[in-house]
């Protein structure tokens, strides 16, 4: 893996921007790869290939793992001409998507990135998390406590 | 895509499920005919030198997280290409590996290679090599299971002693490696079971 020796965003925040691109709509990732001009020399390393990925869970979030079923994922892996590689994996079976997450995995780690985690990571991040507290908000609203009665002996 | 990329990586097969069933369909016919060449890597892209596109298409082909792999000094720069598409784990040395792939002038004593048991011996190692010249017609004189009567090959670059080394080889049957020879685009297979005549 080619790492760059970039100033402003480092390796730590990497897992951070492919989880974003990971749970982005393919069209808002069409869109924006539209509007990188010009769009910089890259090749396939590894094409876009559908595979089944194990899904563990914790009972409560941390009994023991259990198995829940496996999710279909999608991966890719690109290279830019300057060497850098991207990786994209993406749930489902959304070829394109899982490209275009590796394009910009690759150009967020050279001297685009910084430009690119504004323009792109960061609403991407607020339009994801305005969906979770809207989800959050509905479910909210239903919600049905059960209070624990005390039965006197 | 006209520009030119690092060369420490490359892409793999196009289509690897179709591609791997060829190439292995290719060492099959080549370890069952030794001293048959037969051509692979049709279509691979060129992989980082100075592996050779059949070696990259066997490696490519044979080699998953299950099989750690020892590459020769010579060969190193592959080693991150050769990660990346079959992520096999790297031998710690030749007789941890369950397959090795070496230049000829680099080819160790085949006895460091890990040969199986007399119980186990498909526990053994499987070893490319990657030779400077191969063609049918040369001093090496092969016969045994799969040939004929006998049949003749020229590997170039192979050690002085390795008319040696192979007739230890063939004389702890049935333990012992494997070798496949590779060089561009051909390849020959050379099993446990072949005698090899100067």
């Amino acid at each position: 893996m080619t790492t760059d020796d970039n100033a402003t965003l480092t390796p730590a925040d990497r897992p951070y921007w492919m989880g974003v691109l990971a749970r982005a709509p393919a069209a808002a990732l069409e869109t924006a790869w539209a509007g990188v001009a010009p769009g910089p020399a890259w090749h396939l390393l590894r094409a876009p290939e559908c595979g089944l990925v194990m899904v563990q869970g914790r009972a409560g979030g941390n009994g023991q793992p259990f198995n829940l079923g496996e999710m279909t994922a999608t991966r890719c892996s690109v290279q830019l001409a300057d060497g850098t590689v991207g990786h994209g994996y993406v749930a489902g079976r959304d070829r394109r998507k899982a490209e275009l997450a590796a394009l910009f995995d690759a150009l967020l780690q050279g001297p685009a990135g910084p430009g690119l985690m504004a323009s792109l990571i960061a609403p991407l991040a607020a339009q994801a998390a305005a969906a979770r507290t809207e989800t959050s908000r509905a479910a909210a609203a239903t919600r049905v406590d059960f209070l624990g009665l005390v039965r006197s002996r | 895509m006209t520009a030119s990329f690092p060369a420490g990586l490359a892409p793999g097969f196009a289509d690897p499920a179709l591609a791997a069933q060829v190439s292995f369909r290719a060492a099959l016919t080549a370890l069952s005919e030794p001293g048959c060449l037969v051509a692979l890597g049709h279509g691979l892209a060129p992989p980082p030198p100075p592996l050779g596109p059949a070696a990259a298409a066997l490696a490519l082909t044979l080699l998953d997280h299950d099989t750690p792999l020892w590459l020769s000094p010579a060969l190193r720069p592959a080693a991150a290409y050769l990660r990346f598409h079959c992520g096999c784990p790297p031998a710690a040395g030749p007789e941890a590996a369950r397959f090795a792939v070496v230049t000829a002038a680099e080819l160790p004593p085949l006895a460091v290679f890990a040969a199986g048991s007399d119980d186990y011996p498909d526990h053994s190692a499987t070893v490319i090599v990657d030779v400077a010249g191969l063609r049918a017609g040369g001093p090496l004189v092969l016969s045994g299971p799969g040939i004929a009567d006998r049949a003749t090959l020229a590997a170039d670059g192979l050690p002085a002693d390795f008319l040696a080394c192979w007739a230890a080889n063939r004389g702890r049957f049935p333990r012992g490696v494997d070798l496949l020879l590779t060089c561009g685009p051909l390849l020959c297979g050379l099993p446990r079971t072949t005698l090899v005549g100067g």
